[in-house]
């Protein structure tokens, strides 16, 4: 859990100016993270936004163009190797062997671990219990199910007790009730010190963790608690209830003062511009005296305010 | 190291022996291909079709036929009027050769030096008849032209005056001539480059393919490790195809294996070295398991055409035969050839052993090189 409170916070990555350059593409663009040692970290943001190369620089699986990472307290750069054996990985698409049965697969990533004898078997005893996977040991990894690939996954990648887990949008190819689940085990490793990066472009599991930074084409346009970011949104919130909402929208949209309008069910959920001083009486007049209410910021509100065209300084 | 490089060799040969079409492949490329060449390629002609254009019509005549049939190596398949018509058979490749023998035959076989002792005047002296050959086909021409000499005796009644050669000629080693005691050595060094290339050079490509390659370097693995671990399976599967072809070659078409298991088993461990090593390399430029194919054929042809499998070493130009020492399989077919045909030792072969080494060593450190920097 955060340790709020203790007067040092120690981190589990630090990264000052992280950016990296494909030619003439920048894929991360400046990136500064403080991820406290014991947290739940993501990074939210639309396919294409950064996510994976940021992942991938603080793993040391791509070299970066600029920038400092510390990991663990060691500087990334030169102590790869070493740090390879404190961090573990769950790669976005299943990256273990289909053509192995789970328990090979698990025998194979141990051994590379240097598991051996009954270590190892003691090892591997206890992730087929955790991770719910006994009846499956002797089963081909390629005819699970995504939940069970996804257990399999996080097992191999937390085989070695890793203290820092990255987690490539574990969750991307999961049915909500097998997602609720992953985050339960995530909360788990979490309690038991591991801190855990992980990216997503889920707003639901964006708000499970404890911090969080909106990515979009490779820059950090905003960071905190989940709460933090609601409390801090340029916008604020207000809900229209009637009838022509399709029409409303149209004509709300091109109001400089309305950053955004969009129709949740009977709602049309409006954000406008903080400084705005009465924002219902606004909306009241914009929309002919149709139903406003103020409503409570969610992070898909925070998220909408901070990317895009509509993103405020 | 040794624990993950023995974890990395397991799982590699718990995967290829699941994947049964490669499995499969891996018997039945040398079994297949050791029949195809074992009783197809042949470069002593015989039974080439011919006409016969016979203006003599004599009893002399069709004794000319039949020795010429009794040495197997022509069949005369048609008869035409006249020159013209064979010519056509010959272009539309009816026929490969037609034999011309002019109506004056018998007088020309009768006046001939070698069967007529009081002929002395080499003015009179005329072949009695004339091969008009397809010539655009070496093989077959070569094989008319050996025709040119052919004793006639019985025909003439007559035993030929001859003088002795000038050279005798013992062959040693392959004394019936056969082609397929020349061909099954060689197929070892052509099917072991290709399978070897081919296997490693798609087995570290289908790690990046699928993805694995991801989490496995985020894993302590070092490359030189994963490297060995993957291509340590496929010695065992050359040592296997090795064996297949030379036991079958000596069973079913008795090609003598005489030299000793100890030269054939370290000349094969230091070819498939050598052919593991490329294939490494390649897989450290190719990205995609088709472009690794690709790159395996083109390592494969120049390695059938120049290594002297078919066509002799010392037939081909300066420059061609450097292209061939270049390439690991021309040492190996050297070597193979000689211990198994020749009773060679490894020792006697040094010059083609060393070079095998020294290629694995450079390959060895180019892959590594280069696999490095394909992860960053």
């Amino acid at each position: 859990m955060i340790s709020n409170e203790s007067e040092q916070v120690e981190y589990a990555i630090e990264a000052k100016g992280l950016s990296k350059h494909f030619g003439n593409n920048i894929a991360v663009n400046k990136l500064d993270l403080k991820i406290p040692k014991g947290s739940i970290y993501g990074f939210l943001g639309p396919n294409g936004c950064g996510k994976s190369t940021s992942i991938r620089l603080l793993t040391g699986l791509l070299e970066a163009s600029e920038g400092d990472v510390t990991i663990l307290g060691n500087p990334l750069l030169g102590h790869e190797e070493a740090l390879k054996k404190r961090i573990g990985y769950m790669t976005q698409k299943f990256s273990l062997y289909d053509d192995l049965t789970v328990q090979e697969n698990l025998n194979f990533v141990g051994a590379i671990y240097g598991f051996v004898g009954k270590r190892k078997k003691a090892r591997l005893e206890e992730l087929l219990a955790l991770y719910d996977l006994e009846k499956q040991a002797k089963q081909f990894a390629g005819s699970m199910s995504g939940g069970q690939k996804q257990r399999l996954a996080l097992a191999c990648a937390t085989l070695h007790s890793p203290e820092l887990l990255f987690l490539d949008e574990p969750t991307s190819a999961v049915d909500p009730e097998n997602r609720r689940e992953f985050w339960e085990r995530l909360f788990d490793l979490c309690a038991a010190g591991t801190t855990i990066l992980v990216s997503t472009h889920y707003m639901d599991e964006a708000e499970r963790c404890h911090a969080l930074a909106i990515m979009e084409e490779g820059n950090k346009r905003a960071d905190g608690s989940p709460q933090a970011l609601m409390d801090a949104m340029p916008a604020t919130v207000v809900e229209v209830s009637g009838n022509k909402l399709r029409q409303l929208k149209q004509t709300l949209t091109q109001h400089p003062e309305i950053l955004s309008a969009a129709q949740i069910g009977a709602h049309l959920r409006v954000l406008v511009k903080k400084k705005v001083q009465d924002p219902l009486s606004l909306i009241s007049t914009l929309s002919d005296g149709r139903e406003t209410v103020l409503a409570r910021p969610s992070l898909e509100d925070v998220f909408v305010t901070c990317t895009g065209d509509r993103y405020v300084d | 190291m040794w624990i993950r490089i023995y974890a990395i060799f397991i799982k590699e040969l718990k995967q290829l022996s699941r994947d049964r079409m490669t499995f499969g492949m891996i018997i039945m490329i040398p079994l297949v291909q050791l029949m195809l060449f074992g009783y197809a390629i042949n470069t002593d002609a015989r039974h080439i079709h011919v006409g016969l254009v016979d203006l003599s019509q004599t009893s002399e005549s069709r004794a000319v036929e039949q020795a010429l049939v009794a040495t197997q190596s022509v069949d005369f398949i048609a008869r035409y009027r006249s020159i013209k018509e064979a010519e056509v058979a010959i272009t539309k490749g009816e026929i490969r050769a037609v034999l011309y023998l002019p109506a004056d035959m018998t007088r020309r076989l009768f006046n001939h030096p070698l069967y007529d002792h009081k002929q002395t005047d080499s003015q009179l002296t005329q072949p009695i008849g004339q091969w008009i050959v397809d010539g655009s086909d070496t093989v077959i021409a070569s094989t008319i032209r050996a025709l040119r000499n052919m004793p006639l005796d019985e025909v003439a009644n007559h035993t030929a005056t001859r003088t002795a050669p000038s050279f005798e000629v013992v062959q040693y080693f392959n004394p019936e001539q056969r082609t397929v005691v020349n061909i099954v050595p060689g197929l070892v060094a052509v099917i072991l480059t290709m399978t070897m290339i081919l296997f490693t050079s798609s087995a570290i490509v289908r790690e990046s393919e699928h993805g694995n390659m991801e989490f496995l370097i985020t894993t302590p693995v070092r490359s030189i490790e994963l490297m060995i671990g993957k291509i340590a399976p496929y010695v065992l599967v050359g040592l296997l195809q090795v064996a297949i072809i030379l036991y079958v070659g000596h069973w079913m078409f008795s090609v003598p294996i005489k030299g000793s298991i100890l030269s054939l088993l370290g000349s094969s461990i230091l070819f498939i070295f050598a052919s593991l090593t490329l294939g490494l390399v390649l897989s450290t430029i190719a990205k995609t398991q088709l472009q690794s194919m690709q790159m395996t054929i083109f390592i494969l042809l120049p390695s059938i055409l120049l290594s002297g499998f078919m066509f002799p070493y010392d037939a081909m130009p300066v420059a061609a035969q450097w292209i061939a020492e270049a390439l690991p399989v021309t040492h190996f077919m050297r070597m193979i050839r000689a211990i198994a045909l020749r009773d060679a030792s490894l020792l006697l072969l040094g010059k083609d052993a060393l070079w095998l080494g020294l290629f694995t060593i450079g390959g060895i450190i180019i892959a590594s090189l280069r696999f490095k920097k394909t992860l960053g």
